[in-house]
Protein backbone atom coordinates (compact mmCIF):
# COMPACT_ATOMS: atom_id res chain seq x y z
CA UNK A 1 0.00 0.00 0.00
CA UNK A 2 2.24 2.77 -1.29
CA UNK A 3 0.43 5.97 -0.46
CA UNK A 4 2.59 7.99 -2.84
CA UNK A 5 1.42 5.73 -5.63
CA UNK A 6 -2.18 5.85 -4.43
CA UNK A 7 -2.44 9.61 -4.35
CA UNK A 8 -0.74 9.92 -7.71
CA UNK A 9 0.62 13.33 -6.78
CA UNK A 10 3.85 12.85 -4.91
CA UNK A 11 6.73 12.32 -7.30
CA UNK A 12 7.74 8.63 -7.32
CA UNK A 13 11.36 9.43 -6.44
CA UNK A 14 10.37 11.40 -3.35
CA UNK A 15 8.02 8.54 -2.53
CA UNK A 16 10.97 6.20 -2.33
CA UNK A 17 13.45 8.40 -0.48
CA UNK A 18 10.98 9.72 2.07
CA UNK A 19 10.11 6.46 3.87
CA UNK A 20 13.79 5.71 4.41
CA UNK A 21 14.38 9.23 5.66
CA UNK A 22 11.62 8.59 8.22
CA UNK A 23 12.80 5.25 9.54
CA UNK A 24 16.56 5.75 9.31
CA UNK A 25 17.04 7.91 12.45
CA UNK A 26 15.40 5.30 14.69
CA UNK A 27 17.26 2.45 13.01
CA UNK A 28 20.56 4.32 13.18
CA UNK A 29 20.04 5.05 16.88
CA UNK A 30 19.29 1.40 17.60
CA UNK A 31 22.33 0.27 15.63
CA UNK A 32 24.71 2.81 17.16
CA UNK A 33 23.59 2.63 20.79
CA UNK A 34 22.18 -0.87 21.11
CA UNK A 35 23.69 -3.21 18.52
CA UNK A 36 27.16 -1.65 18.47
CA UNK A 37 27.49 -1.63 22.28
CA UNK A 38 26.50 -5.25 22.25
CA UNK A 39 29.22 -6.02 19.71
CA UNK A 40 31.70 -4.02 21.81
CA UNK A 41 30.67 -6.01 24.86
CA UNK A 42 31.15 -9.24 22.91
CA UNK A 43 34.64 -8.22 21.81
CA UNK A 44 35.51 -6.99 25.28
CA UNK A 45 34.46 -10.31 26.79
CA UNK A 46 37.07 -12.01 24.59
CA UNK A 47 39.98 -9.86 25.71
CA UNK A 48 42.20 -10.30 28.74
CA UNK A 49 41.76 -7.76 31.52
CA UNK A 50 45.53 -7.41 31.92
CA UNK A 51 47.44 -6.65 28.73
CA UNK A 52 44.69 -7.37 26.20
CA UNK A 53 44.94 -10.16 23.64
CA UNK A 54 42.23 -12.62 22.65
CA UNK A 55 41.20 -15.16 25.25
CA UNK A 56 38.31 -17.28 26.40
CA UNK A 57 39.49 -17.02 29.99
CA UNK A 58 36.60 -14.75 31.02
CA UNK A 59 34.11 -17.40 30.03
CA UNK A 60 36.06 -20.34 31.40
CA UNK A 61 36.32 -18.51 34.72
CA UNK A 62 32.57 -18.65 35.03
CA UNK A 63 32.58 -22.42 34.67
CA UNK A 64 35.56 -23.03 36.94
CA UNK A 65 34.99 -20.50 39.71
CA UNK A 66 32.48 -21.99 42.12
CA UNK A 67 31.33 -18.63 43.49
CA UNK A 68 30.35 -17.46 39.98
CA UNK A 69 28.39 -20.63 39.43
CA UNK A 70 26.75 -20.13 42.79
CA UNK A 71 25.62 -16.64 41.76
CA UNK A 72 23.87 -18.09 38.72
CA UNK A 73 22.29 -20.85 40.81
CA UNK A 74 21.11 -18.25 43.35
CA UNK A 75 19.70 -16.08 40.58
CA UNK A 76 17.80 -18.96 39.02
CA UNK A 77 16.45 -20.12 42.38
CA UNK A 78 15.31 -16.64 43.43
CA UNK A 79 13.76 -15.99 40.02
CA UNK A 80 11.93 -19.32 40.03
CA UNK A 81 10.56 -18.76 43.55
CA UNK A 82 9.53 -15.20 42.71
CA UNK A 83 7.81 -16.21 39.49
CA UNK A 84 5.82 -19.06 41.06
CA UNK A 85 4.80 -17.13 44.20
CA UNK A 86 3.85 -14.04 42.18
CA UNK A 87 1.65 -16.00 39.78
CA UNK A 88 -0.06 -17.84 42.66
CA UNK A 89 -0.76 -14.57 44.49
CA UNK A 90 -1.71 -12.52 41.45
CA UNK A 91 -4.07 -14.92 39.71
CA UNK A 92 -6.79 -15.02 42.40
CA UNK A 93 -6.40 -11.28 42.88
CA UNK A 94 -6.82 -10.53 39.18
CA UNK A 95 -9.75 -12.95 39.08
CA UNK A 96 -11.46 -11.14 41.97
CA UNK A 97 -10.91 -7.78 40.28
CA UNK A 98 -12.29 -9.07 36.99
CA UNK A 99 -15.18 -11.18 38.32
CA UNK A 100 -16.22 -10.03 41.78
CA UNK A 101 -15.70 -6.27 41.68
CA UNK A 102 -18.63 -4.39 40.09
CA UNK A 103 -17.88 -3.32 36.51
CA UNK A 104 -17.79 0.40 37.16
CA UNK A 105 -15.29 0.11 40.00
CA UNK A 106 -12.93 -2.17 38.13
CA UNK A 107 -10.79 0.52 36.50
CA UNK A 108 -10.28 2.28 39.81
CA UNK A 109 -9.59 -0.97 41.65
CA UNK A 110 -7.02 -1.98 39.07
CA UNK A 111 -5.35 1.43 38.99
CA UNK A 112 -5.04 1.38 42.77
CA UNK A 113 -3.70 -2.16 42.73
CA UNK A 114 -0.79 -1.20 40.51
CA UNK A 115 -0.09 2.31 41.82
CA UNK A 116 3.19 1.47 43.61
CA UNK A 117 4.31 -0.27 40.41
CA UNK A 118 5.14 3.19 39.10
CA UNK A 119 7.86 4.11 41.50
CA UNK A 120 11.54 3.47 41.04
CA UNK A 121 13.17 0.20 42.07
CA UNK A 122 15.41 2.15 44.43
CA UNK A 123 12.55 3.80 46.33
CA UNK A 124 10.48 0.63 46.40
CA UNK A 125 13.34 -1.46 47.76
CA UNK A 126 14.19 1.17 50.35
CA UNK A 127 10.54 1.17 51.47
CA UNK A 128 10.71 -2.57 52.05
CA UNK A 129 13.86 -2.07 54.05
CA UNK A 130 11.86 0.23 56.35
CA UNK A 131 9.31 -2.54 56.80
CA UNK A 132 11.75 -5.39 57.29
CA UNK A 133 14.64 -3.75 59.19
CA UNK A 134 15.80 -4.94 62.60
CA UNK A 135 13.82 -2.14 64.25
CA UNK A 136 11.37 -1.76 61.37
CA UNK A 137 7.60 -1.89 61.31
CA UNK A 138 7.15 -5.66 61.35
CA UNK A 139 9.69 -6.34 64.08
CA UNK A 140 8.32 -3.51 66.23
CA UNK A 141 4.80 -4.82 65.78
CA UNK A 142 5.83 -8.38 66.67
CA UNK A 143 7.96 -7.49 69.69
CA UNK A 144 5.49 -4.81 70.82
CA UNK A 145 2.61 -7.28 70.85
CA UNK A 146 4.76 -9.78 72.74
CA UNK A 147 4.66 -12.44 70.03
CA UNK A 148 8.44 -12.63 69.90
CA UNK A 149 11.10 -11.53 72.35
CA UNK A 150 13.97 -10.80 69.97
CA UNK A 151 13.58 -9.05 66.58
CA UNK A 152 13.78 -11.40 63.58
CA UNK A 153 16.49 -11.11 60.98
CA UNK A 154 14.31 -10.14 58.01
CA UNK A 155 16.41 -7.63 56.08
CA UNK A 156 19.59 -8.77 54.34
CA UNK A 157 18.14 -12.19 53.65
CA UNK A 158 16.90 -14.02 50.61
CA UNK A 159 13.41 -13.69 52.05
CA UNK A 160 13.72 -9.90 51.84
CA UNK A 161 14.87 -10.03 48.21
CA UNK A 162 12.01 -12.35 47.33
CA UNK A 163 9.48 -10.14 49.16
CA UNK A 164 10.64 -7.04 47.31
CA UNK A 165 10.47 -8.84 43.97
CA UNK A 166 7.10 -10.49 44.64
CA UNK A 167 5.64 -7.09 45.57
CA UNK A 168 6.61 -5.71 42.16
CA UNK A 169 5.66 -8.73 40.09
CA UNK A 170 2.29 -9.32 41.75
CA UNK A 171 1.33 -5.91 40.36
CA UNK A 172 2.75 -6.64 36.92
CA UNK A 173 1.06 -10.05 36.74
CA UNK A 174 -2.23 -8.68 38.03
CA UNK A 175 -2.21 -6.31 35.06
CA UNK A 176 -1.50 -9.00 32.48
CA UNK A 177 -3.82 -11.64 33.96
CA UNK A 178 -6.63 -9.13 34.45
CA UNK A 179 -6.37 -8.10 30.79
CA UNK A 180 -6.41 -11.78 29.86
CA UNK A 181 -9.52 -12.56 31.92
CA UNK A 182 -11.38 -9.57 30.50
CA UNK A 183 -10.62 -10.66 26.96
CA UNK A 184 -12.35 -14.01 27.50
CA UNK A 185 -15.64 -14.00 25.72
CA UNK A 186 -18.52 -14.63 28.18
CA UNK A 187 -19.98 -17.13 25.72
CA UNK A 188 -17.37 -19.70 26.75
CA UNK A 189 -18.64 -19.60 30.30
CA UNK A 190 -22.26 -19.63 29.13
CA UNK A 191 -21.56 -22.65 26.94
CA UNK A 192 -19.93 -24.47 29.86
CA UNK A 193 -22.90 -23.64 32.11
CA UNK A 194 -25.38 -24.77 29.43
CA UNK A 195 -23.56 -28.06 29.23
CA UNK A 196 -24.06 -28.49 32.95
CA UNK A 197 -20.68 -27.52 34.38
CA UNK A 198 -20.65 -25.87 37.79
CA UNK A 199 -18.59 -22.76 38.51
CA UNK A 200 -15.61 -24.76 39.78
CA UNK A 201 -15.53 -27.05 36.78
CA UNK A 202 -16.00 -24.12 34.42
CA UNK A 203 -13.06 -22.39 36.00
CA UNK A 204 -10.77 -25.42 36.00
CA UNK A 205 -11.61 -26.68 32.51
CA UNK A 206 -12.47 -23.50 30.61
CA UNK A 207 -11.22 -20.27 32.19
CA UNK A 208 -7.88 -21.49 33.53
CA UNK A 209 -6.69 -23.21 30.32
CA UNK A 210 -7.76 -20.23 28.22
CA UNK A 211 -5.80 -17.81 30.40
CA UNK A 212 -2.72 -20.05 30.52
CA UNK A 213 -0.97 -18.38 27.54
CA UNK A 214 -1.42 -15.01 29.27
CA UNK A 215 0.05 -16.40 32.47
CA UNK A 216 3.02 -17.72 30.52
CA UNK A 217 3.65 -14.31 28.96
CA UNK A 218 3.48 -12.66 32.38
CA UNK A 219 5.67 -15.33 33.94
CA UNK A 220 8.25 -14.90 31.20
CA UNK A 221 8.26 -11.12 31.70
CA UNK A 222 8.73 -11.73 35.42
CA UNK A 223 11.63 -14.05 34.72
CA UNK A 224 13.39 -11.57 32.42
CA UNK A 225 12.96 -8.52 34.66
CA UNK A 226 13.73 -10.42 37.85
CA UNK A 227 16.93 -12.13 36.76
CA UNK A 228 18.36 -8.88 35.38
CA UNK A 229 17.65 -6.63 38.35
CA UNK A 230 20.54 -5.41 40.45
CA UNK A 231 18.84 -3.03 42.88
CA UNK A 232 16.40 -5.25 44.76
CA UNK A 233 18.93 -7.94 45.78
CA UNK A 234 21.58 -5.32 46.50
CA UNK A 235 19.39 -3.24 48.82
CA UNK A 236 17.28 -5.99 50.40
CA UNK A 237 19.47 -9.09 50.18
CA UNK A 238 22.69 -7.36 51.12
CA UNK A 239 25.92 -9.11 50.29
CA UNK A 240 25.16 -12.36 52.10
CA UNK A 241 24.54 -14.14 48.85
CA UNK A 242 25.30 -12.74 45.40
CA UNK A 243 22.97 -12.84 42.44
CA UNK A 244 24.25 -12.53 38.87
CA UNK A 245 23.61 -8.77 38.41
CA UNK A 246 25.44 -8.09 41.68
CA UNK A 247 28.36 -10.19 40.46
CA UNK A 248 28.46 -8.20 37.19
CA UNK A 249 28.38 -4.86 38.99
CA UNK A 250 31.09 -6.02 41.37
CA UNK A 251 33.50 -6.60 38.48
CA UNK A 252 32.98 -3.03 37.29
CA UNK A 253 32.88 -1.33 40.65
CA UNK A 254 35.73 -2.83 42.61
CA UNK A 255 38.09 -4.05 39.93
CA UNK A 256 37.20 -2.18 36.75
CA UNK A 257 37.26 -5.55 35.03
CA UNK A 258 35.12 -4.76 31.99
CA UNK A 259 36.00 -7.94 30.06
CA UNK A 260 34.82 -10.22 32.86
CA UNK A 261 31.72 -8.08 33.46
CA UNK A 262 30.96 -8.29 29.73
CA UNK A 263 31.37 -12.07 29.68
CA UNK A 264 29.10 -12.49 32.71
CA UNK A 265 26.48 -10.16 31.15
CA UNK A 266 26.52 -12.19 27.95
CA UNK A 267 26.12 -15.44 29.90
CA UNK A 268 23.17 -13.89 31.74
CA UNK A 269 21.64 -12.82 28.45
CA UNK A 270 22.17 -16.30 27.01
CA UNK A 271 20.19 -17.76 29.91
CA UNK A 272 17.33 -15.34 29.25
CA UNK A 273 17.38 -16.24 25.57
CA UNK A 274 17.25 -19.95 26.44
CA UNK A 275 14.28 -19.28 28.72
CA UNK A 276 12.61 -17.40 25.90
CA UNK A 277 13.13 -20.28 23.48
CA UNK A 278 11.80 -22.77 26.03
CA UNK A 279 8.81 -20.52 26.72
CA UNK A 280 8.05 -19.92 23.04
CA UNK A 281 8.09 -23.63 22.31
CA UNK A 282 5.89 -24.38 25.29
CA UNK A 283 3.37 -21.77 24.16
CA UNK A 284 3.20 -23.24 20.68
CA UNK A 285 2.54 -26.69 22.05
CA UNK A 286 -0.29 -25.26 24.17
CA UNK A 287 -1.94 -23.70 21.14
CA UNK A 288 -1.70 -26.78 18.94
CA UNK B 1 -21.61 -20.97 48.63
CA UNK B 2 -21.73 -17.70 46.68
CA UNK B 3 -21.67 -15.80 49.94
CA UNK B 4 -18.57 -17.64 51.15
CA UNK B 5 -16.78 -17.01 47.86
CA UNK B 6 -17.73 -13.36 48.10
CA UNK B 7 -16.43 -12.92 51.64
CA UNK B 8 -13.27 -14.89 50.91
CA UNK B 9 -12.72 -12.72 47.84
CA UNK B 10 -13.04 -9.55 49.87
CA UNK B 11 -10.61 -10.78 52.52
CA UNK B 12 -8.11 -11.93 49.93
CA UNK B 13 -8.32 -8.69 47.97
CA UNK B 14 -7.87 -6.67 51.15
CA UNK B 15 -4.83 -8.71 52.11
CA UNK B 16 -3.22 -8.20 48.70
CA UNK B 17 -4.00 -4.47 48.74
CA UNK B 18 -2.44 -4.37 52.20
CA UNK B 19 0.70 -6.11 50.94
CA UNK B 20 0.91 -3.78 47.92
CA UNK B 21 0.46 -0.59 49.92
CA UNK B 22 2.34 -1.48 53.11
CA UNK B 23 5.76 -0.20 51.94
CA UNK B 24 4.27 2.92 50.34
CA UNK B 25 2.37 3.85 53.49
CA UNK B 26 5.44 3.26 55.65
CA UNK B 27 7.56 5.34 53.26
CA UNK B 28 5.21 8.32 53.21
CA UNK B 29 4.20 8.14 56.88
CA UNK B 30 7.75 8.17 58.20
CA UNK B 31 8.77 10.93 55.79
CA UNK B 32 6.66 13.04 58.15
CA UNK B 33 8.62 11.85 61.18
CA UNK B 34 9.85 14.64 63.45
CA UNK B 35 12.70 12.64 65.00
CA UNK B 36 15.78 11.27 63.25
CA UNK B 37 14.79 7.66 62.59
CA UNK B 38 12.05 6.51 60.22
CA UNK B 39 10.99 3.69 62.53
CA UNK B 40 8.07 3.27 64.91
CA UNK B 41 6.77 4.99 66.92
CA UNK B 42 5.55 7.75 64.65
CA UNK B 43 6.50 11.12 66.11
CA UNK B 44 5.21 13.52 63.44
CA UNK B 45 3.70 14.98 61.53
CA UNK B 46 6.47 17.34 60.59
CA UNK B 47 7.77 18.72 57.32
CA UNK B 48 11.34 19.13 58.48
CA UNK B 49 12.71 16.33 56.29
CA UNK B 50 11.08 17.81 53.21
CA UNK B 51 12.76 21.10 54.10
CA UNK B 52 16.02 19.20 54.51
CA UNK B 53 15.60 17.71 51.03
CA UNK B 54 14.83 21.05 49.41
CA UNK B 55 17.79 22.75 51.07
CA UNK B 56 20.17 19.96 50.01
CA UNK B 57 21.93 21.29 46.90
CA UNK B 58 23.01 17.82 45.74
CA UNK B 59 19.46 16.51 45.83
CA UNK B 60 17.87 19.53 44.19
CA UNK B 61 20.45 19.58 41.39
CA UNK B 62 19.97 15.84 40.93
CA UNK B 63 16.24 16.48 40.71
CA UNK B 64 16.77 19.08 37.99
CA UNK B 65 19.17 16.72 36.20
CA UNK B 66 16.60 13.94 36.33
CA UNK B 67 13.93 16.18 34.87
CA UNK B 68 16.25 17.42 32.10
CA UNK B 69 17.35 13.91 31.17
CA UNK B 70 13.73 12.70 31.25
CA UNK B 71 12.39 15.55 29.10
CA UNK B 72 15.14 15.52 26.48
CA UNK B 73 15.50 11.75 26.20
CA UNK B 74 11.71 11.30 25.99
CA UNK B 75 11.40 14.04 23.37
CA UNK B 76 14.11 12.34 21.31
CA UNK B 77 12.59 8.89 21.78
CA UNK B 78 9.10 10.02 20.85
CA UNK B 79 10.32 11.97 17.78
CA UNK B 80 12.34 9.04 16.44
CA UNK B 81 9.54 6.66 17.39
CA UNK B 82 6.86 8.71 15.65
CA UNK B 83 8.84 9.23 12.43
CA UNK B 84 9.70 5.56 12.15
CA UNK B 85 6.17 4.43 13.06
CA UNK B 86 4.77 6.74 10.36
CA UNK B 87 7.30 5.47 7.86
CA UNK B 88 6.53 1.81 8.58
CA UNK B 89 2.76 2.28 8.76
CA UNK B 90 2.38 4.33 5.59
CA UNK B 91 4.95 2.92 3.19
CA UNK B 92 5.93 -0.53 2.03
CA UNK B 93 9.58 -1.06 2.90
CA UNK B 94 11.64 -4.13 2.06
CA UNK B 95 12.41 -6.14 5.19
CA UNK B 96 9.88 -4.09 7.15
CA UNK B 97 9.10 -6.84 9.66
CA UNK B 98 12.75 -7.43 10.38
CA UNK B 99 13.51 -3.72 10.77
CA UNK B 100 10.54 -3.21 13.11
CA UNK B 101 11.82 -6.17 15.10
CA UNK B 102 15.21 -4.48 15.34
CA UNK B 103 13.68 -1.27 16.71
CA UNK B 104 11.71 -3.15 19.39
CA UNK B 105 14.57 -5.52 20.26
CA UNK B 106 15.92 -3.47 23.23
CA UNK B 107 12.63 -4.20 25.04
CA UNK B 108 13.77 -7.78 25.59
CA UNK B 109 17.14 -6.91 27.12
CA UNK B 110 17.62 -5.90 30.74
CA UNK B 111 18.67 -2.34 31.54
CA UNK B 112 21.81 -3.65 33.21
CA UNK B 113 23.03 -5.17 29.97
CA UNK B 114 22.10 -2.11 27.89
CA UNK B 115 24.00 0.05 30.37
CA UNK B 116 26.98 -2.33 30.41
CA UNK B 117 27.19 -2.30 26.61
CA UNK B 118 27.15 1.49 26.44
CA UNK B 119 29.71 1.69 29.22
CA UNK B 120 32.10 -0.59 27.33
CA UNK B 121 31.50 1.24 24.04
CA UNK B 122 31.90 4.73 25.50
CA UNK B 123 34.94 3.60 27.42
CA UNK B 124 36.61 2.44 24.21
CA UNK B 125 35.55 5.48 22.23
CA UNK B 126 36.81 7.80 24.96
CA UNK B 127 33.36 9.31 25.60
CA UNK B 128 33.36 10.60 29.19
CA UNK B 129 30.64 9.67 31.67
CA UNK B 130 27.95 12.34 31.68
CA UNK B 131 24.23 13.05 31.83
CA UNK B 132 24.26 13.07 28.03
CA UNK B 133 25.57 9.50 28.01
CA UNK B 134 22.79 8.45 30.43
CA UNK B 135 20.24 10.29 28.27
CA UNK B 136 21.42 8.35 25.22
CA UNK B 137 20.82 5.15 27.18
CA UNK B 138 17.35 6.31 28.16
CA UNK B 139 16.47 6.89 24.51
CA UNK B 140 17.58 3.31 23.80
CA UNK B 141 15.11 1.91 26.36
CA UNK B 142 12.25 4.29 25.49
CA UNK B 143 12.42 4.41 21.69
CA UNK B 144 10.97 0.88 21.31
CA UNK B 145 8.13 1.78 23.70
CA UNK B 146 7.25 4.99 21.86
CA UNK B 147 7.48 3.21 18.53
CA UNK B 148 5.23 0.35 19.70
CA UNK B 149 2.60 2.67 21.22
CA UNK B 150 2.42 5.00 18.22
CA UNK B 151 2.66 2.25 15.61
CA UNK B 152 -0.19 0.32 17.24
CA UNK B 153 -2.43 3.40 17.20
CA UNK B 154 -2.01 4.14 13.49
CA UNK B 155 -5.30 3.17 11.93
CA UNK B 156 -6.68 3.27 8.41
CA UNK B 157 -9.07 6.14 9.02
CA UNK B 158 -6.05 8.39 9.50
CA UNK B 159 -4.66 7.35 6.11
CA UNK B 160 -7.72 8.77 4.40
CA UNK B 161 -7.26 12.20 5.99
CA UNK B 162 -3.66 12.16 4.88
CA UNK B 163 -4.66 11.18 1.33
CA UNK B 164 -7.18 13.97 1.22
CA UNK B 165 -4.44 16.45 2.17
CA UNK B 166 -2.15 15.06 -0.51
CA UNK B 167 -4.88 15.21 -3.13
CA UNK B 168 -5.35 18.84 -2.24
CA UNK B 169 -1.68 19.37 -3.07
CA UNK B 170 0.02 19.30 0.34
CA UNK B 171 3.67 18.24 0.18
CA UNK B 172 4.71 15.30 2.39
CA UNK B 173 6.25 17.43 5.13
CA UNK B 174 3.02 19.40 5.43
CA UNK B 175 0.96 16.21 5.62
CA UNK B 176 3.27 14.98 8.37
CA UNK B 177 3.32 18.16 10.45
CA UNK B 178 -0.20 19.50 9.92
CA UNK B 179 -2.21 16.28 9.61
CA UNK B 180 -0.46 13.25 11.08
CA UNK B 181 1.07 14.85 14.16
CA UNK B 182 -2.19 16.44 15.39
CA UNK B 183 -4.19 13.30 14.58
CA UNK B 184 -1.69 11.13 16.43
CA UNK B 185 -1.25 13.59 19.31
CA UNK B 186 -2.80 11.31 22.00
CA UNK B 187 -0.45 8.43 21.17
CA UNK B 188 2.49 10.83 20.93
CA UNK B 189 1.79 12.32 24.35
CA UNK B 190 1.14 8.89 25.83
CA UNK B 191 4.52 7.73 24.55
CA UNK B 192 6.14 10.87 25.88
CA UNK B 193 4.71 10.56 29.39
CA UNK B 194 5.43 6.85 29.64
CA UNK B 195 9.03 7.52 28.57
CA UNK B 196 9.24 10.30 31.14
CA UNK B 197 8.13 7.87 33.84
CA UNK B 198 10.70 5.24 32.90
CA UNK B 199 13.51 7.75 32.51
CA UNK B 200 12.61 9.48 35.78
CA UNK B 201 12.74 6.17 37.69
CA UNK B 202 15.67 4.59 35.86
CA UNK B 203 18.66 3.76 38.01
CA UNK B 204 21.20 1.32 36.64
CA UNK B 205 21.98 3.03 33.31
CA UNK B 206 22.41 6.40 35.02
CA UNK B 207 24.50 4.75 37.72
CA UNK B 208 26.88 3.26 35.14
CA UNK B 209 27.07 6.21 32.76
CA UNK B 210 27.23 9.30 34.99
CA UNK B 211 29.90 10.40 37.40
CA UNK B 212 29.60 13.67 39.36
CA UNK B 213 26.47 15.23 37.94
CA UNK B 214 23.92 12.51 38.34
CA UNK B 215 20.20 11.76 38.46
CA UNK B 216 17.91 11.55 41.47
CA UNK B 217 17.65 7.74 41.76
CA UNK B 218 21.46 7.53 41.85
CA UNK B 219 21.64 10.27 44.45
CA UNK B 220 19.03 8.43 46.55
CA UNK B 221 21.16 5.31 46.18
CA UNK B 222 24.07 7.28 47.64
CA UNK B 223 21.85 8.34 50.55
CA UNK B 224 21.15 4.69 51.34
CA UNK B 225 24.72 4.26 52.60
CA UNK B 226 23.74 6.27 55.65
CA UNK B 227 21.10 3.66 56.52
CA UNK B 228 17.49 4.41 57.33
CA UNK B 229 16.86 8.15 57.29
CA UNK B 230 13.63 10.17 57.15
CA UNK B 231 15.27 12.41 54.56
CA UNK B 232 15.45 9.41 52.21
CA UNK B 233 11.76 8.83 52.95
CA UNK B 234 10.97 12.42 52.02
CA UNK B 235 12.87 12.41 48.74
CA UNK B 236 11.48 8.93 47.94
CA UNK B 237 7.94 10.19 48.52
CA UNK B 238 8.61 13.13 46.19
CA UNK B 239 9.94 10.80 43.48
CA UNK B 240 6.88 8.60 43.89
CA UNK B 241 4.54 11.61 43.65
CA UNK B 242 6.13 12.77 40.38
CA UNK B 243 5.85 9.24 38.95
CA UNK B 244 2.16 9.13 39.81
CA UNK B 245 1.54 12.49 38.11
CA UNK B 246 3.30 11.24 34.97
CA UNK B 247 1.34 7.98 34.94
CA UNK B 248 -1.96 9.79 35.39
CA UNK B 249 -1.06 12.08 32.46
CA UNK B 250 -0.23 8.96 30.44
CA UNK B 251 -3.57 7.32 31.29
CA UNK B 252 -5.52 10.48 30.50
CA UNK B 253 -3.89 11.08 27.12
CA UNK B 254 -4.19 7.48 26.01
CA UNK B 255 -7.77 7.06 27.20
CA UNK B 256 -9.14 10.33 25.90
CA UNK B 257 -9.25 9.08 22.36
CA UNK B 258 -11.32 5.98 23.23
CA UNK B 259 -14.77 7.61 23.51
CA UNK B 260 -14.29 9.61 20.30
Amino acid sequence: MNSAGNSGRAPPRAGRALPWALVTPALAWTLAFFVLPFVAMGLSSLTAHEGGGLTLANYSQFFTNASYWQAMVNSLQVTAIVTVVSVLLAYPFAWILAEQVPERWQRLALMLAVLPFWTSYVVRSYSWLLVLAQNGVINRALTGSGLIAEPLQLANTRLATVTGFVHFFVMLLTLTIFANLKQLSPSYRKAAADLGAGPVRTFLHVVLPLTLPGIMVGAFLTFVLCIGDYITPQILGGNNELLMPQLVMMQIGRRGDFPLASALSIILMAVVTLAYLACARWLKIERA
Amino acid sequence: MRGIVHIASWLYALAVYGFIFLPVIVLVLFSLQSTSFPIPPFTGPSLRWYEAVLSDARLTSALVNSLLVAVFSSATAVTLGFLSAWGFARFVLPGSGLLRGLITLPLTVSYLIIGMGLLVLFNWAGVPKSLLAAGIGHVVINLPLCFAIIYSQMGDHQINIERAARDLGAPEWKVLLLISVPVMAPAIFAGFFLSMTFSWDEFVISFLLTRFDTTLPVEIWNLLRSGLNPKTNAVGSLVFAVSIVLVVLFELTLLRRKPA
